[in-house]
């Protein structure tokens, strides 16, 4: 620090140009994010228009009856669900600012979201190894896009979950890990609500016309 | 539902913008949750309503109650957060979301019984 402190700027006012607090307080990013999030519902209503559309083109291969085992779907159902709770407490404990419950519930949250993928690419092998590929019918094509599409953005929000462990290890709950963990927090919900279409109208409506 | 812009609220006010979250909204949305998956699994599962329409009916009734409970606690859509610009981008969305299935649904529909009776059946169900 040589220089004469007169030829420092009295304030760093000029810093602040940009719109006030928003950048920090996450309610611009905050907006931004759930735009995001109904453009992707409209992507997933494209696909369940195209599944709605394709939901009885079964040529000649095999039918929901016969593909789906609802114990499984049931089970992965509830795994999510469960996900949703403890994605939730870590938002509890993040608003608490308590550091270490917010890890752990989101290790968990991220295990859970791991089970629900793994168990899906069960499923997919089973479907798969029975002759049931996506070149089978119009039907299964739009079933694996559809249901394929949910459990990558199920992958990419575990993805996410490491990526903010890592950051919260690095520099905890300041207000850019508070934003992002609200955004995170959007997400999540949100693949719970996609969800709740798949099972319904893929899984259930599939099996209650076609067995 | 009074509208103002984003921009417009104290960085202090975290309650606007991200929703102020409480563990018995989580608790009880999770438990209605809970019981409005179960139950159409279980109607499906047990084969309890006989007839297939009004199953189905009752099934996708369950569905649009279980979204309206996770929108509510979990995403905590409400006419207060963000000044209320979230809950007119939701309901927006829905109303596309609705044109984009429902209005597919019925083209194809009658594009499939509009189509000359030699090619019945060839975009659906190949033999």
């Amino acid at each position: 620090m040589t220089a004469p402190a007169d030829d420092l700027p009295a304030a760093p006012a000029f810093y602040e140009v940009e719109a006030h607090g928003t950048t920090h307080s996450g309610g611009g990013t905050l907006l931004g994010f759930w735009i995001y999030l109904m453009s992707d519902a409209l992507i997933f209503a494209a696909l369940f228009a195209t599944f709605g559309v394709l939901s009885s083109s079964f040529a000649g291969g095999p039918t929901p009856g016969e593909l789906f085992d609802l114990r499984v779907v049931a089970a992965n159902t509830a795994v999510l669900l469960v996900s949703a709770l403890t994605c939730g407490l870590a938002m509890i404990a993040l608003q608490a600012g308590k550091l270490a419950a917010v890890r752990w519930w989101l290790i968990i949250t991220a295990l859970l979201g791991a089970a629900f993928v793994g168990i899906e690419l069960v499923e997919f092998r089973e479907l798969v190894a029975e002759g049931a590929t996506p070149q089978r019918s119009g039907y299964l094509s739009a079933f694996f896009t559809l249901v394929g599409t949910h459990g990558l953005h199920v992958t990419f929000g575990v993805v996410w979950i490491v990526v903010m462990l890592v950051q919260l290890g690095q520099r905890g709950l300041h207000a850019e890990n508070r934003r992002r963990l609200l955004c995170l927090a959007m997400f999540w919900h949100f693949l719970d609500v996609i969800w709740i279409g798949v099972f319904t109208f893929v899984y259930l409506m599939g099996v209650l016309r076609w067995s | 539902m009074e509208l103002k812009p984003a921009a417009a609220h104290e960085p202090a006010h975290d309650a606007d913008e991200a929703g102020n979250f409480t563990l018995r909204t989580y608790l009880i949305g999770f438990l209605a949750a809970a019981a409005l998956t179960a139950i159409p699994f279980w109607i499906v599962m047990s084969g309890a309503i006989a007839s297939a329409a009004i199953a189905g009916t009752v099934i996708v009734a369950l569905a649009i109650a279980q979204i309206l409970v996770h929108t509510a606690a979990f995403l905590h859509v409400n006419s207060r957060v963000q000044g209320g610009w979230t809950l007119v981008a939701y309901v927006f969305t829905a109303v596309l979301v609705l044109i984009t299935i429902a209005g597919s649904l019925w083209i194809m529909f009658h594009l499939n019984s509009n189509m000359m009776p030699g090619m019945e059946g060839t975009p659906n169900g190949v033999p």
